[in-house]
């Protein structure tokens, strides 16, 4: 059992808020760290595209889980950062500035589909979205001279100023830092006024406007901040595939990084993480169990698509804060050992509006 | 409680008559029309700097419309709201706070998933000093202005003996400490102005005592002007210098909380006419 004694304001704001914060993530930022010596190339490959689908949720989270304002259509983000990113690199662009221009790109665009968001809301603004998604897929398959169309595009390997990072491990490091940098920067919005704004807006939007909250801006603001990092993970997702086409953009990749906020756990960072784990390791676990089970359902087609879908109903049903709902709930009984209750996180029933966020 | 204390100190001044005071809030000849319905017709009033002056009147008489106007939900159909001597009409609505207007909702309108501190840091917000760069980085500029924005919240947490329930969600709280969070949210803005949408309704006997307290700590110690919607007659007589009555859409009568209660007008608006009662009666 942990007693925080809280003596400054200071402790407040602090990014850790005690030292078994420290530690783990030190330990955690130390495995991470020493990860190409310990995991094999493909595992190392595996951990790269996590982090890359963090960062994408990471954007996500801050826009649905946040903001409350739920977009069906963030993998034309990813998509306009990858083909920012491959169009500018072969032109021979060093990374930094196309990665630069993949999110700017990216923020633009979302400026510009944050635009109905001012007017819409929940369901109508996932229609919007939806069809931006579709507009957008449509131009890469449409878009020859500049983006290949359907054959896709091959994409030369990120220029570090003239190093080359050809190698997985170079490439795993430099997706490691942006992650971390992203992760930093969604902490330090959420603990200042600007996040504070985000989480208002999305409990009750005509109080944040009261309370002085520029509603438009900053409804704005949270989806250029999201399709910014959505561009972001999309060019570091191009350099890692090497290859891009219109169809890995599609509803189905808007699908999956929705679905991965919502059972990682909408409204918390943690989430983005721990989704992104489950959306790459997922179907690893599916080819693992495939033999073992009936040919008639280990053969048939769509089986992974039918397991997320069920994993998805159980979440929505059984866990609807997700993966880290479940693990707060788990630290907790161990913090509270031998004295948790079964009905802690059971919240109040009130004719309040308190679940707007689910 | 320490404020009650100062309260008694300062009752005697409390007398200071608000009736040289000038005007802080003046409404003109305010209408506004939903459709076919005229909600608010030809409505004018002045509130007073450091007064607290009361809305009353039956369901949908247009106190909450009014309010609605003053914070720039609504925008009037016909009239002019002025705000030290300025047109309110032509201000946005996010802008209102800024300019020491702050509100209370009827029916709770607080930031359910986040604790009573952030609700109330929420309530610094137009306060901020900071822009996106200086919160993505936490430069330390941000860092000083969180922990003043933090020194101002604790002070009304004091003010309205809120630290028992800082660090809990308000989604777990009752309903009469919402309410009192919901006023601490307000006062973080640090209003001149402060709006009240029935701040005694679902609270019991003793919170609406508090919520008494409160009001006239607010008034005497913050020196903050309130004006409110009430339906609880004991709390208005109690607390407000002047009240206006209003009925479907229309001024009935203004004046002291005894003038208005005793006005013919207003006694019809409530109970009905002498004529009608005496129908009834010969019905029955």
């Amino acid at each position: 059992m942990r007693f925080i004694f809280k003596t400054d304001y200071a402790q407040d704001i602090k990014l850790a808020k005690h030292p078994g914060h420290v530690f783990w993530y030190g330990a955690l930022l130390l495995l991470l760290l020493a990860a190409p010596w310990l995991f094999a190339e493909y595992w190392l490959a595996q951990l790269t595209f996590v982090l890359i689908y963090a960062v994408a949720g990471l954007g996500l989270m801050l826009l649905a889980g946040f903001t409350g304002l739920f977009s069906l259509g963030h993998a034309a983000f990813l998509g306009v950062g990858a083909y920012t990113q491959a169009v500018l690199t072969n032109a021979g662009l060093p990374f930094p500035v196309a990665l630069a221009c993949a999110a700017g790109l990216s923020a633009a665009v979302g400026v510009v589909v944050g635009l109905p968001a001012l007017r819409v809301k929940g369901i109508y603004l996932g229609m919007a979205t939806l069809a931006f998604g579709f507009i957008v897929e449509e131009i890469f398959a449409r878009w020859e001279s500049v983006t290949g169309g359907n054959a896709g595009i091959h994409i030369k390997a990120p220029d570090m100023f003239g190093f080359k990072l050809a190698s997985g491990e170079a490439f795993y490091f430099l997706c490691l830092l942006i992650t971390v940098v992203a992760t930093l920067g969604i902490l330090n919005l959420l603990r200042s006024p600007t996040g504070r704004a985000f989480v208002a807006i999305r409990d009750s939007e005509i109080s944040a406007q009261s309370m002085g909250i520029h509603l438009a801006r900053y409804k704005t603001l949270s989806f250029a901040l999201s399709a910014a990092l959505a561009g972001i993970a999309g060019a570091l997702y191009a350099h890692k595939l090497q290859f891009i086409s219109p169809d890995q953009f599609s509803i189905l990749q808007s699908i999956d990084l929705l679905l991965m906020i919502v059972i990682g756990g909408v409204g918390s960072v943690h989430g983005a993480f721990l989704g992104a784990v489950f959306l790459i390791s997922m179907p690893q676990a599916i080819a693992l169990t495939k033999d073992y089970l009936p040919a008639a359902i280990g053969q048939a087609p769509g089986l992974q698509a039918a397991v997320y879908g069920m994993v998805l109903i159980a979440f929505v049903l059984f866990e609807p804060l997700g993966l880290y709902g479940r693990w707060l709930k788990i630290r907790t009984y161990l913090q509270l050992f031998p004295f948790y209750r079964k009905g802690m996180f059971k919240r109040q029933k009130s004719f309040q509006k308190s679940d707007r966020l689910k | 409680m320490m404020q009650t204390a100062n309260f008694q100190a300062q009752s005697a001044q409390s007398a200071r008559a608000p009736g040289q005071a000038q005007v802080l809030l003046s409404a003109k000849n305010l209408s506004v029309r939903f459709g076919g319905v005229l909600a608010v017709n030809n409505v004018s009033f002045d509130v007073k700097q450091g007064e607290v002056f009361t809305l009353i009147g039956p369901n949908g008489a247009g106190k909450t419309t009014v309010f609605n106007l003053i914070s720039r939900i609504y925008t009037p159909s016909t009239g002019e709201i002025e705000y030290r001597r300025e047109k309110l009409t032509a201000q946005p609505p996010h802008k209102i706070a800024s300019l020491g207007i702050a509100r209370t909702f009827q029916n709770i309108e607080l930031f359910e998933h986040a604790s009573v501190l952030h609700n109330l840091l929420i309530g610094r917000h137009m306060h901020r000093q900071t822009g996106l760069l200086h919160d993505l980085f936490f430069t330390a500029k941000t860092r000083d202005a969180e922990l003043r924005a933090r020194e101002k919240a604790e002070q009304v947490i004091d003010f309205l003996d809120l630290q028992h329930h800082r660090d809990a969600m308000v989604a777990g709280l009752p309903y009469g400490v919402r309410k009192v969070v919901e006023l601490a949210r307000a006062l973080c803005t640090e209003p001149k102005l402060l709006l009240l949408d029935e701040p005694s309704s679902g609270l019991n006997v003793e919170e609406t005592d508090d919520m008494a307290f409160w009001i006239q700590d607010i008034q005497h110690e913050l020196g903050i002007t309130v004006l409110m919607v009430e339906h609880d007659m004991s709390l208005v007589s109690k607390v407000s210098d002047r009240v206006l009555a209003m009925n479907q859409g229309e001024v009935l009568a203004m004046g002291t909380p005894r003038e208005v209660q005793t006005d013919a007008g207003v006694i019809e608006a409530y109970l009905g006419s002498v004529d009608e009662v005496s129908s009834l009666r010969r019905a029955a």
